[in-house]
């Protein structure tokens, strides 16, 4: 579907550029992220550490479920063509950051009454 | 039974809330009746189907998302009317408290979701593909599925007024009061669903043209060669890829404190509203760069064609571009400098928002520039991008007063910060819209729209504009906040107010010229035979109006930017006509009936979740899943077209 019109003719077409995937990798990446997310709920229900280093070890955790993403279901490492993609995750890991860390920093006053 | 359906009324059809609702059912009813009628009587239900409601052809999908966008600038512009009349004097008693507040969320929702949205996705589907020399989008289907979300997301949002109730927490939707314990109507349920399903579509709209652009541009066009309206949507699909998992994310909590009983943004058990509003932002401070971006790509477009003149700093033009993509996602604070966060965290999003006025002035310059000594023809979309200029210069110049986070303290949520945005997006997205439908017209329909009756809406849209909002600067200065639904007669605000519904009415009056020129051009409009009726620069001025529905028999090898301008210069036009040994089958995407079937079963998820029956919720959504399964197994979605098709089409077309 993604190539029709003259992208096509430079390839097999579409369905052929792909099936050499096995289930397999994506097995394995669906259970990665099941564990990433598991630990990031236990750690966060109960209150196993302080408020700081929590969010640090979940923005890490957070960082880990990209990178599943982009390798197992991704497949960031095989393209063809200009490498677009890099830029691209370039850009997401800017953004990404930007706005978990400025979130957290904007986030940080005291808006409770004490 | 009588007491069952009177309740039904009462709850779900509003017959207590007065004449309006009767008024707005009958009229709906009148148009649904009117529009099956119609349909039944010329024998049209096929053609509907077939032609347009099943279609992945980039052009026509661009043609139903303009006349959604029209759509729904009428709605959204009635309520403006209505907030203007309300406020047209003190203690005024046309609306009250209660309708006010579900008008002007509404309307704001519907004009930057419902209207501005679909209208430039309408020039991406329209101009992207046949400026940059490809056959559809990179995935056609995707881009029906998108249309669909976004149709039946907008659907479900304005069938609230007649069935439920309207949300009437802003467009802003900020908790506590959007949270149940404030609101407990099926209002503020419709919103967030309407505004997550068409989200969807929106992103899959950004990563289709974002693919496209990228992967399937002609031979020889390589990205410094790309058409500038091309670039800036580049520009606004990284802004869209990015921002809108943010708003998905802030919609989902709020949903979810609302439906299952979270607390994310509720203060009382540790949750905290104020993260609902920072979400919100970090999605809609790069939204309004999204809407305006494009219209920026117009501009350019138009203001080279009519100068007859190349563009001014092409290059520079790009790097605004695409820093005005990345300078937006840090910015987003300004929106609440109020709230408390300190002088650190203000000062840098204050610097940060000011830097974004330096690739706009970049832009503003290079589109004077490109005008200076060219010869300029003041057709519609010159005028409108003559409009834009000075309009846009002043909302920037008071963008930059309310960046000044000390001074923002006084111009917060006050008619100053009103007219303001208001400024910049009607001076910035409307016009740009409008200079774009009113260029790219011919190229969709085969007809230029009258000149005549244009003038007439451009004149009296532009003058009403500044009646309507320049008195709404100094209201602001005078005390008068937003979203006041009506003020005492002590505080002299009347005079000005009074003022501003006057050029309220003067821009409808200018809407229904240009439905009338609409209407006017379909029968007597200046028919467009060469398929280059403004002498443009770009590729898709060298296809035939309307374009058939391959786009381009033979794809052409781009050589230089504004390719078939230097064609014409060099008179080398019959080069990019096709030859009939070089037409090879054309690999086209079937026609598809699931995307408009999985809008339904959206709505129908959406209708469940709003009102909390559950089972026509999981119905929906099972549905949802069948589709997408089904869709999975389809093998036979593609055929050809044959040479001796296209060079038949091509021969009528007097081409070959």
């Amino acid at each position: 579907m993604a190539a029709h019109g003259h992208a096509e003719q430079h390839h097999g077409g579409p369905v052929a550029a792909h099936e050499h995937h096995g289930a397999g990798k994506y097995i394995v990446g669906y259970i990665a992220s099941l564990v990433l997310t598991a630990i990031a709920f236990w750690l966060a229900l109960g209150h196993h550490m302080a408020g700081g280093p929590l969010a640090l070890t979940l923005l890490i955790l957070g960082g880990l479920q990209i990178v599943v993403q982009l390798f197992f279901f991704m497949h960031v490492t095989e393209g063809d063509g200009p490498p677009f993609h890099s830029v691209g995750l370039l850009l997401g890991l800017i953004f990404t950051f930007a706005i978990a860390l400025m979130s957290i920093w904007i986030m940080s006053f005291h808006y409770q009454v004490q | 039974m009588p007491d069952a359906l009177r309740q039904f009324a009462d709850t779900y059809l509003m017959w207590q809330e007065g004449p309006m609702i009767w008024i707005s059912d009958v009229l709906i009813l009148l148009t649904s009746i009117g529009i099956v009628a119609t349909l039944t009587y010329f024998k049209k239900w096929k053609w509907l189907w077939r032609e347009w409601l099943t279609t992945v052809d980039h052009k026509k999908i661009g043609i139903m998302y303009l006349i959604a966008a029209l759509l729904m600038m009428f709605r959204g512009g009635a309520d403006g009317l209505l907030m203007r009349t309300q406020l047209a004097a003190p203690g005024m008693h046309f609306l009250d408290a209660e309708h006010y507040d579900q008008i002007f969320t509404t309307h704001g929702t519907i004009m930057i979701l419902f209207m501005a949205m679909p209208f430039i996705f309408a020039l991406f589907n329209i101009v992207v593909p046949l400026q940059i020399g490809a056959r559809d989008v990179a995935f056609p289907y995707l881009n029906a599925i998108s249309f669909w979300l976004f149709f039946f997301g907008a659907l479900l949002l304005n069938i609230s007024f007649v069935f439920g109730g309207s949300p009437d927490a802003g467009w802003t939707s900020y908790p506590p009061l959007s949270e149940l314990g404030f609101d407990n109507g099926p209002g503020e349920n419709f919103y967030l669903l309407a505004l997550q399903i068409s989200g969807i579509g929106s992103i899959a709209t950004g990563i289709n043209f974002l693919v496209t652009i990228l992967r399937m541009r002609a031979p020889g066009m390589t990205l410094m060669k790309m058409p500038l309206f091309t670039w800036s949507v580049l520009s606004a699909c990284i802004m869209i890829i990015f921002a809108f998992p943010a708003l998905t994310v802030a919609l989902a909590l709020l949903m979810l404190d609302r439906i299952v009983g979270t607390h994310f943004f509720t203060i009382l058990q540790g949750g905290n509203p104020m993260m609902f509003i920072n979400l919100f932002w970090i999605w809609g401070h790069p939204e309004v760069y999204i809407v305006v971006v494009p219209a920026f790509g117009v501009f350019s477009e138009v203001v080279a064609t009519f100068a007859r003149k190349r563009i001014f700093g092409y290059t520079s033009m790009v790097a605004a571009l695409l820093s005005i993509s990345v300078i937006s996602y840090f910015v987003w604070a300004h929106h609440f400098f109020t709230m408390g966060a300190g002088a650190d965290v203000n000062t840098f999003f204050a610097v940060a928002t000011m830097a974004v006025g330096i690739p706009t002035g970049v832009k503003v310059f290079n589109w004077l520039f490109t005008m200076y000594r060219g010869r300029i023809r003041m057709t519609l979309p010159m005028l409108w991008t003559i409009a834009f200029v000075p309009c846009f210069v002043i909302g920037g110049a008071t963008g930059v007063m309310l960046a000044v986070a000390p001074a923002d303290y006084q111009y917060h949520n006050s008619y100053f910060l009103i007219a303001h945005f208001h400024q910049v997006l009607i001076g910035g997205v409307v016009f740009g819209m409008l200079a774009g439908m009113y260029y790219w017209w011919p190229k969709m329909f085969g007809f230029k729209l009258d000149e005549r009756l244009g003038r007439w809406a451009f004149w009296f849209f532009n003058i009403g504009f500044y009646v309507c909002f320049m008195p709404q600067y100094a209201l602001g200065f005078m005390g008068m906040q937003r979203r006041m639904y009506t003020y005492p007669a002590d505080m002299g605000w009347g005079t000005l107010n009074f003022v501003s519904t006057i050029g309220a009415y003067l821009m409808g009056i200018g809407f229904i010229f240009i439905v009338a020129q609409v209407l006017y051009s379909i029968k007597y409009g200046e028919r467009d035979l060469t398929g280059d009726p403004w002498d443009g620069r770009t590729l898709e001025w060298s296809l035939p109006s309307p374009v058939p529905h391959y786009n381009f028999a033979v794809i052409p090898t781009v050589t230089s930017r504004d390719y078939w301008w230097t064609l014409k210069e060099e008179g080398r036009t019959d080069e990019i006509k096709p030859k009939p040994e070089d037409i090879q089958p054309i690999h086209m995407p079937k026609n598809s009936g699931r995307p408009f079937l999985m809008g339904v079963l959206f709505f129908v998820a959406g209708l469940g979740f709003v009102f909390n029956w559950h089972v026509l919720a999981v119905l929906g959504l099972l549905g949802v899943v069948v589709t997408m399964l089904r869709r999975s197994f389809e093998y036979d979605d593609e055929y050809y077209i044959q040479p001796e098709e296209i060079q038949h089409v091509e021969s009528a077309l007097g081409r070959l």
